[in-house]
């Protein structure tokens, strides 16, 4: 007898058909840890040159991606993926969640770090209320990003890599964290359009 | 065998944590450079911390638990958000913020540091097989 399973924003999987593949896969690309100490190097260069054009650019180039990525993860990629095949989303998943996991932290990082640095060095910070209120702001949408970041988006996406080396995954608990996985970033997506809309206000007052 | 058996609210405890030691940071930002009001984000960073306590422990009484892929994870997290802490310690000390609003901003990251692999180990060991 064919016996239907829903997970929902997903395709039903059929219990009969095969289980979806998964390709071997690192939880954390290794490849990669050398670019993100590249990063923070550079970051702590920039920072200790007390350079204008440095420290604008660390936190212009990260920020740009941080805000690019979370829009488009959230917005494009997230709705895609739902409703992609069982197969399809392994396939998917096991090369593209790994690189956020090292490549989200550190714009983040870089982007907060020169982001303080760059604030001190313009005078920005010592700005007075009312304008002081687009920086409080700015912390604000920071703040609740990091919270849905660090609180929801980032431990289920762990969780989906670690399922993912099991033998036998639970495609329903993969469902509901990636459901969950979407959902944060479709959040952080739509408040990066505030910071959008801060930053650049911050930029040509 | 997967964990089962009902385990403590560790990682609601967590985002608690985590949102008394963010909005206390937002707090002292915005303040900055001018003088920082310090008695709200004190008791902020206090309840965190008696909070992150407590999740310690009710964490550590859970007997059937996958503790390798925890240490795994948390170690891991351990060192990345230790890194990112330690960044924005630095910059703080570079910028001369007073003593009493260094401190407690200090006592935050440190929160902070700590808080993200416990969360973020307790959220992948949950669903993975206790060793017998």
């Amino acid at each position: 007898m064919e016996h239907t399973q829903t997970i929902p924003g997903a395709p039903p999987i059929t219990h009969g058909e095969a289980a979806p593949a998964i390709p071997s896969f690192e939880i954390i690309p290794v490849k990669g840890i050398p670019l993100v100490a590249l990063a923070i190097i550079g970051l702590i260069a920039a920072i200790v040159s007390e350079e204008l054009w440095a420290l604008e650019f660390a936190h212009v180039v990260a920020g740009g991606l941080w805000t690019g990525i979370d829009l488009f993860v959230g917005l494009i990629i997230g709705p895609i993926l739902g409703r992609l095949s069982p197969q399809g989303r392994v396939e998917f998943s096991t090369r593209f969640m790994p690189k956020m996991v090292l490549l989200m932290p550190t714009l983040v990082a870089v982007t907060l770090v020169a982001g303080w640095s760059l604030a001190n060095h313009t005078g920005d910070i010592a700005v007075m209320y009312p304008d002081h209120w687009w920086l409080t702001a700015s912390f604000i949408v920071v703040g609740i990003m990091s919270v849905i970041a660090l609180g929801f988006l980032e431990p289920a996406n762990l969780a989906v890599l670690f399922e993912l080396k099991k033998p036998q995954p639970d495609p329903e608990l993969i469902g509901r964290l990636m459901k969950r996985f979407v959902y944060a970033a479709g959040i952080t997506g739509v408040m990066q359009l505030a910071t959008l809309i801060i930053m650049t206000r911050i930029a040509t007052w | 065998m997967v964990n089962e058996q009902k385990l403590p609210p560790v990682g609601e405890l967590a985002i608690l944590t985590m949102t008394l030691v963010v909005s206390g940071g937002i707090y002292m930002a915005a303040h900055i450079p001018d003088d920082v009001p310090t008695l709200l984000p004190t008791a902020l960073t206090v309840l965190a911390a008696v909070i992150l306590a407590v999740n310690v422990v009710l964490l550590s009484r859970v007997k059937n638990f996958a503790w390798p892929i925890f240490r795994q994870v948390a170690g891991w997290s351990l060192v990345g958000y230790g890194v990112i802490s330690g960044l924005l310690l630095w910059v703080f000390i570079r910028d001369a913020i007073p003593n009493d609003v260094m401190t407690l901003l200090a006592a935050s990251l440190v929160i902070f540091a700590v808080n993200i692999p416990l969360h973020f180990g307790f959220a992948v060991a949950r669903f993975q097989p206790v060793e017998s």
